[in-house]
């Protein structure tokens, strides 16, 4: 185990250029529309993402993070719809084009990364026939040899051989077919890669390979990954800040050393809590009681029939944000009044 | 006291083609004994194709070895019949991965509940079967109210593993298989379900053998490691010694790609290898990964004994005690 | 601090509600089943108000157009055109639940044991479907009703002559449904649980086929009244009774038309096409309902 080797904090800000935001989320409210009712699956949520940045958005079951990444793509299907809201990348708002344009951004202004590789590529073509078909359906215009190379130095990139262009789906392993979809993914070069659970089939070594893998080529195109899963661990050993979502509500964003070292919203204590870790063998600590269901929400604040610092005004009103100055950001009503009265939590 | 289950050398490959025989080997000579009189949590580690699930099925009775035994109370358990099958049922059960592929999704969930306690008479009467089920629900933190009389699809996952745990309370077995109880269970639901797990052990005196690729629970829960891959035991012994200290090539690379969530712990020092020329069929499994691997690898390493409770199937330790496979149960601590 | 308890469970509307809406979305089936029930209707009021009788020949004045007393007119034998319609669907009907029943038993006979024996069973039911499916049915049919004695045939004789070669594709279905099922994963808990072989086929798998033996059992007899129907028309029906193949059939080999008669095929016509229209309606419509992956979402 490599105890030792952070980066050195300091170096980093004094280095780091103005956080440019290259991706905005802004009040973006998602419902499916049910025989039983509607499930609001995203609530007024807003975030940011900067430039060159890893964003992770954890959620449990239930928390819209898989609504979330498909909204942004603008791939969410009846019964589900945008009720409201807009994402923009660089100054074009997604939410607000016409189906062939949108369709022309994904890939070139925005990625998306699967989850489940082994189900996203068709069995039945060569990984090459399937890369260069991405190109061709965005990129008129372009001679074959230049787009064949342009898929064989995306393959290079994500670690595979070029003789891997001919083969079929199935002669790959789910790690390298993992690396397939990144490779799909990057070859447009575009400003935002969306990572959605891209490890959650894979085993722990390969879920390793494919996030250096990510890292790696996210660096050579300066694109900005946002990495969604429920995985905390990976968070920490991957991103530069966390976002965490509750019941289809963003509940904290903050950089990843503030999660781990001091987290501010219950939910996110009680989330840091319940992870194991190599100090206390035996002990089990998790959250009681359950999830609720997007049909039947609870008034107020959604976390608060579990919150252990639960108050009377989160029982009745939606909490507030408050908005640190490094830019951290907590939702919730114990800690705006903490804010208020100038303590520190 | 007699031994419960015994495995004895048990080998299983698979092999397909009709004219050109394909034989992968799941799992080469695997030897453990289970004794009634000291349950303990034994953990079996590996990445799909480690062979973990094909010791499951063997243990369950579901696939039958190659070569070699697998004897329950003196008998082959390919052998039994009737009344003798109806108790090594009893004796030994599962909880398995997925919260929803164990309901049959014509019945509601008491079927799951229902169904062992007739088969298995746990019950004298229909209250008395009811009284059982809502103990069970309850002690795994369910409302039986909002339980009993729901389809598998009505609930959550979470509380459809719950249900499945609160089975294997109900059921009281010797021997439980947990594969991979809580690996579609969200983080904080992981808690209650494995600490019911261990107060089965420590309260009921069952024995779990806990499956599972996540090391992190594994260290938690169980007293005791075996650390498989491609079908070969490449580490055993006392939990905390090996994913603290270990010593197998391999373990050391899982160790060193577990995501801590620890900014402190970070993953990666060790690289990631892949040999061109790939498996060496007939060697160690791990040879085409190794950094260390040398021509000797060729052939399969034996169990070298590197502390009372930590073996490691390695020549890189070949001056120490050399083991027999069938002695793995000797090295794990109870 | 209290613990709120979990939120109460969402009250689901009514059974019989989710079932008209779900009709409303699986246009098919819903659709079908209406037709399929006016024709039941039909046949069943019609078989309590007319009288049998009527639906055979010199029973009624001939040629004559439909009117009051005659709603379907009569035909040159002198049948009750009304009549011979109910007395025929019902006949029809016959030959289709009787013919489509021992097809669908004896592909989920066959399938279940091909499938949960495996081995020599499995290969030697397969082969054989295999082998009989290409087989042109139809051909074999003609054959087989062109050489019997135009007196023996019946209605029943003719049921039999259709499920001859009906009975392997229900076969090979339901084998393919039980070998996926067999694998899954609550067919084991169930074996830990302490049933027996028996115990799981009946219990735990069968129940879960019964969508797809509807599906069959409705392709079934769709292929039996179809089979029927062709075969009537060709004039290989038993043709004494008032089958409505064969009174189309009687209809063109006296020149219905030429003759200026057109109430006498026009009414078994529109017959055959509600019925085979209805059934492939129902048809399509099961199979977006056992296919999951088809049905639209909710």
């Amino acid at each position: 185990m490599n105890t030792a080797d952070t980066k050195p904090d300091l170096a980093q800000v004094i280095d780091a250029p103005e956080p440019t935001p290259v991706l905005q989320v802004n009040n973006l409210d998602v419902s499916y529309y049910t025989d039983s009712g509607r499930a609001k699956a995203l609530d007024d949520l807003s975030f940011t993402l900067n430039a060159g940045e890893k964003l992770g958005i954890v959620g449990e079951s239930g928390s819209g993070k898989s609504t979330l990444a498909l909204a942004m793509m603008r791939m969410i299907k009846a019964p589900g719809r945008i009720d409201g809201g807009q994402v923009r990348v660089d100054d074009t708002n997604l939410t607000a084009l016409d189906d062939e344009t949108m369709r022309k951004a994904r890939l070139m202004k925005i990625a998306y990364i699967p989850q489940g590789a082994m189900n996203s590529l068709n069995p039945v073509m060569r990984i090459g026939a399937q890369m260069v078909d991405a190109v061709i359906s965005h990129v008129e215009k372009e001679p074959k040899s230049a787009i064949v190379e342009r898929c064989m130095l995306a393959l290079e990139s994500v670690d595979l051989p070029r003789s891997a262009f001919r083969m079929f789906p199935h002669e790959l392993s789910g790690g390298m077919k993992q690396r397939v979809c990144i490779a799909i993914g990057i070859l447009l070069q575009p400003q935002v890669i969306i990572a959605d659970e891209p490890t959650s089939a894979l085993d722990v070594v390969t879920q390793r390979q494919v996030m250096e893998t990510i890292d790696r080529v996210r660096e050579k195109i300066n694109a900005a990954v946002i990495l969604i899963g429920h995985d905390m661990g990976l968070m920490a050993q991957f991103v530069d800040r966390v976002a965490v979502m509750y019941a289809g509500r963003l509940v904290e964003v903050s950089t990843v050393r503030e999660m781990f070292t001091a987290p501010k919203h219950p939910y996110s204590k009680a989330l840091i809590n319940c992870l194991p870790n190599l100090e206390n063998k035996g002990v089990f600590q998790g959250i009681p009681g359950l999830a609720p269901s997007l049909l039947r929400l609870p008034g107020g604040c959604a976390f608060h029939p579990r919150c252990a610092q639960v108050m009377d005004i989160c029982r009745s009103r939606r909490p507030e944000t408050t908005v640190e100055p490094n830019g951290r950001t907590v939702i919730c009503h114990l800690i705006k009044q903490e804010a208020e009265i100038g303590q520190p939590s | 006291m007699a031994n419960l289950l015994e495995l004895n050398n048990v080998s299983k490959t698979y092999s397909h083609g009709i004219i050109k025989k394909d034989s992968t080997v799941a799992l080469r000579d695997i030897s453990l004994t289970l004794r009634e009189d000291e349950p303990s949590i034994l953990t079996v580690a590996g990445e799909s194709g480690s062979g973990k699930t094909t010791l499951a099925m063997l243990l369950l009775g579901f696939i039958t070895p190659t070569t070699g035994q697998i004897i329950y109370r003196g008998k082959d358990i390919s052998k039994l019949r009737g009344q003798e099958k109806l108790a090594f049922r009893r004796e030994v059960q599962a909880v398995f991965q997925d919260p929803f592929a164990v309901f049959n999704p014509f019945y509601t969930v008491d079927h799951l509940l229902t169904v062992p306690i007739k088969k298995f008479k746990l019950a004298k009467s229909k209250a008395e079967a009811r009284d059982k089920m809502d103990e069970a629900l309850t002690a795994v933190g369910l409302r039986p109210e909002d339980i009993i009389g729901r389809f598998p699809h009505q609930l959550s996952g979470g509380q459809r593993q719950r249900i499945n745990v609160a089975r294997a309370l109900l059921l009281k077995p010797r021997l439980l298989i947990a594969d991979e109880p809580v690996s579609m269970v969200d983080a904080s639901l992981r808690a209650s379900i494995l600490e019911t797990l261990r107060n089965l052990q420590r309260d009921h005196g069952v024995s779990i053998i806990y499956i599972t690729h996540d090391l992190t629970t594994a260290y938690h829960i169980a007293k005791s490691i075996i650390v498989l891959y491609r079908g070969g035991v490449m580490e055993a012994g006392d939990v905390e010694t090996v994913i603290k200290n270990p010593q197998h090539p391999y373990t050391r690379l899982l160790i060193d790609s577990i995501p801590w969530p620890n900014l402190e712990q970070r993953w990666g020092a060790q690289k990631i290898i892949t040999r061109e020329a790939g498996a060496v069929s007939g060697g160690c499994p791990f040879y085409s990964r190794c950094a260390k691997a040398m021509d000797r690898c060729k052939t399969p390493a034996p169990m070298y004994r590197l502390a009372p409770f930590q073996t490691a199937s390695c020549y890189l330790y070949e001056g120490h005690e050399q083991m027999d496979a069938a002695q793995l149960s000797e090295t794990l601590p109870v | 601090m209290t613990l709120a308890l979990a939120p109460s469970p969402i009250k689901s509307p009514s059974r019989l509600h989710r079932f008209f809406r779900y009709l409303s979305r699986n246009k098919s089936l819903g659709f079908g089943l209406f037709i399929l029930l006016a024709l039941v209707a039909f046949t069943v009021i019609g078989l309590m108000v007319i009288d049998p009788n009527d639906a055979y020949p010199l029973s009624a004045p001939t040629r004559r157009p439909p009117s009051w007393e005659f709603p379907f007119g009569t035909d040159f034998f002198g049948r009750d055109m009304l009549a011979v319609m109910v007395v025929g669907m019902w006949q029809t009907a016959f030959i289709g639940v009787v013919a489509g029943g021992v097809g669908t038993f004896i592909g989920v006979v066959l399938g279940f044991i091909s499938a949960y024996f495996g081995g020599i069973t499995d290969a030697v039911i397969r082969i054989t479907c295999q082998i009989l499916t290409p087989i042109p049915v139809l051909l074999i049919q003609v054959v087989v009703a062109g050489s019997l004695d135009k007196r023996d045939v019946t209605i029943f004789i003719m049921a039999l002559i259709v499920v001859m070669l009906a009975w392997m594709a229900p076969t090979l279905v339901i084998r393919s449904q039980v070998l996926t099922m067999k694998e899954r994963q609550f067919v084991s808990v169930a074996k830990l649980s302490g049933v027996s072989d028996m115990g799981i086929i009946f219990k735990e798998i069968l129940p879960n086929l019964m969508p797809f033996v509807a599906a069959a059992f409705v392709g079934q007899i769709f292929l039996a009244v179809f089979a029927s129907f062709y075969l009537a028309v060709l004039g290989l029906g038993p043709l004494r009774e008032p089958l409505l193949g064969n009174i189309i059939w009687l209809a063109q080999a006296q020149g219905a038309f030429f003759n200026g008669w057109w109430w006498w095929p026009i009414a078994p016509s529109v017959g055959m096409i509600l019925i085979l229209g209805s059934l492939a309606l129902i048809n399509m419509g099961l199979d977006e309902l056992s296919n999951p992956r088809v049905r639209k979402s909710e």
